[in-house]
């Protein structure tokens, strides 16, 4: 996500590199590059300013104390600051009141539509709720069918009145709805607007008004460039809203708006939205996000949705599997089906510490198994079951059918037997020793 | 508000409108930077930076421009800050100059090349689907036959949303419904326009971030089919980008010409506050002209873009 601000930062740091004390000539340097490169992030040009002030003033204080190296202390700093200018602590979504209501508000093309669907399907799957979602964009051809295609996609009802032209009205028929047919969160769409556009601007503030939301959410595209922060505070002096959704992050926009946005207008970031698919949302954590920034990885994230998508009971059955050395093709394949759920590959090895650059140019995409999982099913049941039986004319006659290289299968079946060695030993904690010896000559699977 | 509101407003209006906020603001806070100084000093130029920065002219742009001002303040050695307007302007035109030859106009349909095919790329929420709505509507205006292609087979009711643009403007669409293999839908796009003896074939494609390897190649897949009908077809790939981008709009240029060979830009909503900036940096760096302008959301709400009109805007004192 910020691989480029933490590709920059990595350069800015380097200048400070080497050096025994931080001084003002020295983080004079080191700050340039970093005003730069938040500038070149599209932080707001007046943030940028006011954070590099803030480094340097903490900067300066805290060398005579501490004997760290000056880069070290500079990366601590700039990291505990931009978590900070980014908001404290991470803050969930205002669900009181029966139905809650929550109103999206934001320009043409932020995501709007797509995001009250992730929301609606977030609220649905992880906190139990009956979402409604409301088509109040009246204006932009086929919106309202695009949210009831979305609906459609995750089960969730979509709510519209296509002969109704006030969307004052068609959200308070809605919450009507919603409370003769037991939905608890109402979920309002609205059309896509211009902050200068006045008369639009006093329709969405009349539908806040007349609905009274528990939450209103400002939508904004994380691509945004200076106008982001002129923006987010037009909409908040009329809306007065409650948290901002970051949308479109699984692009490569450094993605300064987020950084800028909370500073002007002192909201909350709740939401980042991460892909097209209708699970492609995470709540927003701003320190991971500076952690992101500096290259530190998103462990936390990474392990949490792991866990999420991690089955208990296929994982015991798979333990006694291994233990028995009977682990077969199949659950191969198994496997990875649960890393291929927890989604998209690039996103989840950008967040392992470090790995961010690697793969910022590389080609991966959720089809990364697609050549390991053809070979697999190019294999009778009885070749997944004993990988033994494979001799040359079978594994010759599974290269065809599966349209990889001999040497492909070649290599699948052997790194298949050292990953069954390495689970045996892993299955014997007296072996773990040994194990932790051999991760070092471990090899990468195909097609990663 | 309404389409049908703003429709009705006159166009050059409309267009004004949309760079008036751009130019007082742009002039304002260059007044007030220059105010109460006779030359053009250091502070002059931190404040000069500020402007275009806040602009998303972007860094390296911005820096280039100063350099050449601060070559051209040692030069002349005495540089009065009435002069600086003028100066910037030219310097600014300089750049857009040097990167786009002759002055862009809108898509002109060569006789030999019928049908012409203009296919229109971008990320997601740009304005293409818009887009090309109001350049049917254009095109229909001038006496030409359009086609429009629905290859936007992937977001949740684009195609409907093409069609109602169809209806609208009262041009045929060819679309195979959603989830249709896009390619094939361009194809029989071309081919139902040929069959027609249409003048202008218009492709919608889904909204894809650039970085999106597999989306990109199904992009260049896309174009290539329509080569099949007709030779060198695309005649056009139009890219899309949302006036309000920052920085990441001049790797979507660099990305999306990777996979298309982009021939021609619009900057979209740029009748907001956001400033547009990011053309002159985009100009600056590649060899594409910017054509169309988007200032609403109406069918005659794209303008031609003009460099030497926005400049002049830009920087116009009254």
């Amino acid at each position: 996500m910020f691989d480029n601000l933490t590709d920059k930062f990595d350069r800015a740091f380097k200048v400070l590199k080497g050096q025994g004390q931080i001084t003002e000539v020295n983080v004079a340097e080191t700050l340039k590059e970093v005003r730069r490169a938040l500038l070149d992030a599209d932080v707001n040009f007046k943030t940028a300013k006011d954070f590099t002030n803030q480094i340097k003033e903490k900067a300066l204080g805290r060398d005579v104390l501490t004997a760290v190296k000056p880069g070290q202390l500079l990366v601590k700093i700039v990291q505990e600051e931009l978590a900070e200018l980014m908001g404290g602590e991470q803050e969930d979504v205002d669900l009181k009141g029966n139905p809650a209501i929550i109103l999206m508000s934001g320009l043409q093309g932020s995501g709007k539509t797509t995001f009250s669907g992730k929301l609606a399907n977030y609220l649905k799957t992880k906190k139990g709720k009956k979402p409604l979602l409301v088509a109040c964009d009246i204006y932009r051809p086929a919106a309202i069918d695009q949210l009831h295609v979305v609906g459609d996609q995750i089960g969730v009802e979509v709510f519209s009145n296509r002969d109704e032209k006030d969307p004052v009205k068609i959200s308070q028929a809605a919450i009507q709805y919603a409370r003769s047919n037991g939905h608890n969160v109402v979920i309002v769409d609205t059309a896509g607007r211009l902050a200068i556009d006045e008369q639009m601007m006093n329709e969405i503030t009349a539908v806040k008004r007349a609905i009274n939301p528990s939450e209103t959410l400002f939508v904004v595209d994380a691509m945004t460039g200076q106008d982001a922060v002129n923006t987010a505070k037009a909409f908040n002096e009329r809306l007065n809203f409650d948290g901002v959704v970051l949308t479109k992050l699984d692009g490569d926009t450094r993605g300064g708006a987020a950084i800028s946005i909370k500073s002007v207008v002192n909201k909350p970031i709740k939401f980042i939205g991460t892909g097209e698919k209708m699970e492609a949302i995470d709540l927003f954590y701003p320190k991971r996000m500076a952690d992101r920034i500096l290259g530190m990885g998103d462990v936390v994230s990474l392990v949490e949705r792991a866990q999420e998508n991690y089955d208990e009971e296929k994982a015991r059955k798979l333990h006694k599997k291994i233990a028995k050395n009977e682990f077969s093709f199949d659950d191969f394949l198994d496997q990875i089906q649960q890393i291929k759920k927890m989604g998209n590959m690039k996103d989840l090895m950008g967040m392992i510490p470090g790995m961010g650059k690697a793969v910022k140019n590389l080609d991966i995409d959720d089809d990364a198994f697609k050549g390991i999982e053809s070979i697999i099913y190019s294999m009778t049941p009885e070749e997944r079951n004993d990988h033994k039986i494979l001799n040359g004319s079978r594994r010759k006659r599974i290269a065809n059918g599966s349209g990889a290289s001999l040497q492909d299968v070649n290599k699948l079946v052997k790194q298949f037997e050292e990953t069954r060695k390495m689970m045996q030993l892993m299955s014997n904690k007296k072996n773990m020793a040994n194990m932790m010896r051999q991760m070092g000559g471990m090899k990468g699977m195909p097609g990663m | 508000m309404g389409i049908f509101k703003i429709f009705s407003r006159d166009k050059k209006e409309k267009l004004d409108e949309g760079l008036e906020k751009t130019k007082s603001s742009v002039f304002s806070k260059l007044s007030k930077a220059v105010a109460g100084k006779s030359k053009v000093d250091d502070e002059v130029l931190d404040n000069l930076e500020e402007v275009l920065i806040s602009s998303d002219v972007g860094v390296n742009t911005t820096l280039k421009i100063i350099e050449r001002i601060e070559a051209r303040v040692a030069k002349d050695k005495y540089l009065g800050t009435d002069e600086l307007n003028r100066i910037l302007k030219e310097e600014i035109t300089g750049l857009l100059d040097e990167s786009n030859s002759g002055d862009a106009t809108e898509f002109t349909t060569p006789a030999d090349k019928k049908p012409y095919v203009i296919m229109v790329v971008g990320v997601n929420g740009v304005g293409k689907t818009t887009t090309i709505g109001k350049l049917a509507y254009q095109f229909k205006k001038a006496g030409k036959s359009v086609v429009l292609g629905a290859a936007d087979t992937f977001r949740a009711a684009a195609v409907e949303q093409l069609k109602i643009w169809a209806q609208r403007v009262d041009v045929p669409i060819v679309e195979q419904g959603m989830n249709a293999d896009p390619a094939s839908v361009a194809f029989d796009t071309l081919q139902s326009a040929v069959k027609r003896g249409a003048d202008v074939v218009l492709i919608d494609t889904a909204g894809r971030l650039h970085n999106k390897v597999n989306l990109m190649n199904e992009l260049t897949k896309i174009k290539r089919v329509m080569d099949k009908i007709i030779p060198d077809a695309p005649h056009e790939v139009l890219l899309v980008l949302d006036g309000s981008t920052g920085q990441n709009a001049i790797e979507q240029a660099r990305q999306f010409t990777k996979a298309t060979e982009v021939t021609a830009l619009a900057l979209t909503k740029i009748d907001g506050t956001a400033k547009g900036g990011v053309v002159i940096g985009i100009s600056d760096e590649f060899k594409i002209p910017v054509k169309y302008i988007g200032v609403g959301e109406g069918m005659e709400h794209l303008q031609v873009f003009n460099r030497h009109e926005f400049v002049d805007s830009l920087f116009s004192n009254d």
